[in-house]
């Protein structure tokens, strides 16, 4: 635990990513099995034991700590792994030498909600203040250090000088402590036969489309097609051996909750779409799906009643076809796949999939004036893929753009601002803002509309923390009321009604676009501005 | 004045010794004032008349070029103000010159402690516990997260990044007054014999310390030394230099930081610092809820700082204290 202690120590404060990942890489190449198997699994997010959650140790903290001490010392620091690691008292008695990696994995699965408390204790008093940290960071399966799963793949790859894009392919079909994976990358075993297990491979992802590529694209636009960006979420559709998943953007795999999109998969494929509910309130000329909004009422759910399923029914919109019964077909061009894809829709049930359409579009202007139709017809914006480009894991540059229509701007009030956690720690980085219910000047009030935190540069962000400190009327614990003296412009995505704020409206994706210092807060919008945009 | 303690107010913008018309600390400049140490939040300039350790005022006369209506004190002294109020000056421990003050007036004891430590500091005496009624105690670092480690760890840390990286140097970041005389003194008593390199904005009160007494062994200064001479060096730089352009001229400088915010990671990285190194010249929540119990006052007033911590250790231990509203303090800096 001490070496994999000082790695998490080390990755904290390592800025540089190669430096982050020699890191990494030394660590796995030195470390023995099973514990480098077990700490790459903590580095990425592969762990989870039930018994232990973040009330574990709130509740192990309250029992030896005052609970007001506790929340001020959690509101200070900004997590609460590091908050416990530093207020935990030294054990009295000689706890025993610090456990591995491995010894603690085996008694954090061996827990029950039950025990969880005395057994966690028990581990914390043999381990100094670094140890409890990486321990709790690794116990809550939210190691929130700046590393991405995908980089701790890049630096097993660079200890091990195999192929990162064969670490990815073979990583999903492992469990930690992926002995079969270290065997291979390690060892020189064969690699592990992944072709019957429904695996998930990582998404072809865009990059916004802006600058310079903006500028290229003028002249490149003939090499690309045009396609709608649907405004539900991106799932990947797996089949093999009679067994359907649906995994969600990040890997995870959310069957269960959408049990009759699986259900209608019976062709041994890996299809790419956009998960949606049917509605009438997405255009464009496919028409038929609801807007996210209702998507969200099926999010997240474990269970999903009769009900969900007859209201909010979900189908999928393909973008892409990666594998057709046996053949893979991520080597072809985009267009190729099209062609696959086209001939291949016709086989699936008609209520549970189509085919997001191609834009015909004959350059970037006339897109851009389609693009403007996006709003009035809830799509998100359009996507522009080379026509000759393979489809490849990640972002690669150049390959697939994404062009996302303009955000709706609206000038609110600074009302509560709240600490941030991790990078954002200690500063003022939350804002809650509100526009005025009537005219301010007869005596109209804010109400909350919505709360954002990002859209602004670092040294704004210091700006905005000392403005807060110095404008505080009020302070609700780690809540500060400010003085209503300040205006954002917010720009976000769209905009619905809602029973559950008082306001009656919730933003999409709202973030602080600029701080207009300059502008009176009487001045901001009022309420019926934004109740105007809403377009449920 | 017949109310108890109505002499003393706390005012957003200071402590107010209402009989001597006289101001503790200050945020703004004012006819008369009681200055604990040089610190540039609490010895602001200005004042018609500065009251202070002979050692502050000569800081103060480093920073703001004048020592006009200067009235210097020693420790232990006790100088009688108007309205027949005595104030008397004793060692905090913070940083060289910085004192606690001690006011008598009618037969009622009040201590303010300014910033003070409790830990040995070769370049100044140590915290003396003051017997009062009313203790105003700093809580910069008021929370129980706080526990600074022993001094002698964090030099060996930086000792050792120094070893193991011959071809790089290590870049200190520490405050001006006190923090980089401490660590340059600490690294001394380490057996640290090489010559230390400054920016040159640490340069005249690290002259000052010597003037003083206080022994810093050689120090040059970094502008003018080839880049080359540098690795397997010690350099110290105000903090704010430490990701500033200036920095570019060191060879692939590690960047640490002496600062008790250092405790806590998410600080360090926010600072962007690869060797943080918890040294602190403040108390940490182990000393100050000890001198609480030492000095055993009637009553404790928490000032700059996290002072609901305190206030609600106070009132765990069945001891009375209430937390003032001070403005103007750095609370951040250390």
């Amino acid at each position: 635990m001490e070496r994999f202690a000082h790695l998490v120590d080390s990755l904290v404060y390592t800025r540089s990513r190669n430096g982050k990942l020699q890191l990494i890489a030394d660590y796995l190449r030195e470390t023995p099995d099973p514990d480098r198997g077990w700490a790459l699994a903590a580095l990425t997010d592969g762990l989870d034991f039930p018994a232990v959650k973040g009330s574990t140790i709130r509740n192990l903290l309250m029992d030896r700590v005052d609970p007001l001490l506790y929340a001020l010392s959690r509101d200070f620091v900004g997590d609460t792994a590091e908050t416990a690691s530093l207020l935990w008292p030294e054990p009295l008695a000689d706890p025993g030498p610090p456990p591995s990696v491995a010894e603690a994995v085996t008694a954090l699965q061996g827990m029950t909600r039950a025990t969880a408390q005395a057994e966690v204790a028990a581990l914390l008093d043999r381990l100094d203040a670094n140890g409890r940290y990486a321990l709790l960071k690794l116990a809550t399966g939210a190691m929130r250090i700046g590393i991405s799963a995908r980089l701790a793949k890049v630096a097993f790859a660079q200890a091990f000088e195999v192929s990162v894009d064969d670490v990815e392919e073979y990583w999903h079909g492992q469990f930690p402590p992926y002995a079969e994976l270290f065997a291979w990358a390690a060892e020189g075993a064969p690699a592990p036969d992944a072709s019957h297990v429904p695996l998930f491979r990582p998404f072809m992802l865009a990059h916004p489309l802006e600058g310079p590529a903006m500028a290229a694209m003028e002249a490149e636009f003939p090499n690309y097609a045009a396609e709608w960006k649907w405004d539900g979420i991106r799932v990947q559709l797996v089949h093999v051996n009679g067994e359907t998943r649906v995994y969600s953007r990040s890997g995870d795999d959310i069957s269960r909750t959408f049990p009759e999109v699986a259900g209608s998969l019976a062709i041994p494929a890996v299809l790419d779409g956009e998960l949606l509910v049917r509605g009438s309130h997405q255009g464009g000329e496919e028409g038929g799906a609801a807007s996210f909004n209702a998507l969200q009422q099926r999010l997240g759910r474990k269970v999903v009643s009769k009900k969900m399923l007859a209201e909010y029914p979900a189908f999928v919109r393909l973008y892409d076809l990666l594998i057709r019964e046996d053949e893979d077909l991520r080597p072809l061009s985009w267009e190729q796949r099209r062609a696959e894809l086209e001939a291949f829709v016709p086989r699936l049930d008609p209520a549970r999939f189509d085919l997001s359409s191609v834009i015909a579009a004959g350059s970037l202007d006339e897109l851009a004036v389609i693009r403007e139709r996006a709003r009035d017809e809830a799509i998100e914006g359009v996507m522009l893929k080379r026509r000759d480009s393979p489809y490849v894991t990640g972002r690669k540059t150049g390959l697939w753009f994404k062009w996302k229509r303009d955000p709706l701007l609206v000038d609110c009030v600074l009302m509560y601002a709240q600490r941030g956690s991790g990078k954002r720690s200690s500063f003022y980085s939350d804002y809650t803002f509100g526009c005025w219910d009537g005219d301010p000047d007869a005596g109209a009030e804010l109400l909350p509309v919505g709360k954002a935190y990002f859209g602004f540069t670092d040294d704004e962000l210091k700006w905005l923390d000392r403005h807060v400190r110095n404008h505080t009327v009020h302070r609700f614990g780690p809540v500060r009321e400010t003085d209503k003296s300040l205006v954002f412009e917010v720009a976000f995505d769209s905009v619905h009604a809602s029973k559950r704020h008082k306001s009656g409206v919730a933003m999409r994706f709202p973030r602080i676009n600029r701080i207009r210092a300059d502008k009176p807060a009487h001045e901001a919008d009022r309420l019926n501005a934004l109740r105007a945009l809403i377009r449920d | 004045m017949s109310a108890p303690f109505a002499w003393i107010r706390p005012e957003p913008h200071g402590i107010h010794v209402v009989p001597a018309d006289t101001w503790i600390d200050p945020a703004r400049p004012v006819d008369s004032a009681l200055v604990t140490h040089g610190h540039a939040d609490h010895a602001r300039g200005g004042h018609g008349r500065t009251i202070a350790t002979p050692a502050t005022l000569a800081i103060m006369k480093l920073r703001y070029l004048t020592d006009a209506g200067s009235t210097p004190v020693e420790y232990g002294e006790t100088i009688r103000l108007p309205g027949g109020v005595d104030a008397t000056f004793v060692p905090a421990g913070h940083v060289l010159g910085s004192a606690q003050i001690l006011l008598e007036h009618a037969g009622e004891r009040v201590v303010v402690t300014g910033d003070y430590k409790r830990r040995p500091d070769p370049t100044c005496p140590p915290f003396e516990c003051t017997p009062c009624d009313i203790f105003i105690t700093e809580a910069t670092f008021g929370l129980p997260v706080f526990r600074h480690p022993p001094i002698e760890e964090e030099i060996a840390k930086l000792l050792k990044a120094r070893a193991d990286n011959p071809e790089r140097c290590v870049l200190v970041g520490a405050y001006a007054l006190g923090k980089a005389q401490r660590v340059i003194a600490e690294l001394r008593g380490a057996g640290y014999r090489e010559p230390i390199y400054l920016h040159g904005a640490l340069e005249r009160m690290c002259r000052l310390y010597e003037e003083l007494g206080v022994d810093l062994g050689e120090l040059r200064l970094v502008a003018g030394m080839p880049k080359g001479a540098l690795a397997g060096g010690i350099v110290l730089c105000p903090p704010s230099a430490l990701n500033d352009r200036w920095s570019r001229r060191l060879p692939d400088p590690i960047t640490a930081m002496a600062s008790g915010w250092m405790r806590v990671r998410q600080r360090a990285r926010q600072k962007m610092v690869e060797l943080p190194l918890v040294i602190s010249d403040h108390a940490d929540w182990d000393e100050l809820t000890r001198t609480i119990e030492e000095v055993d006052p009637g009553c404790t007033w928490i000032t700059h700082g996290r002072e609901d911590a305190l206030l609600r250790w106070c009132q765990l231990h069945q001891r009375k204290a209430r937390a003032l509203a001070l403005v103007g303090y750095e609370d951040e800096d250390d």
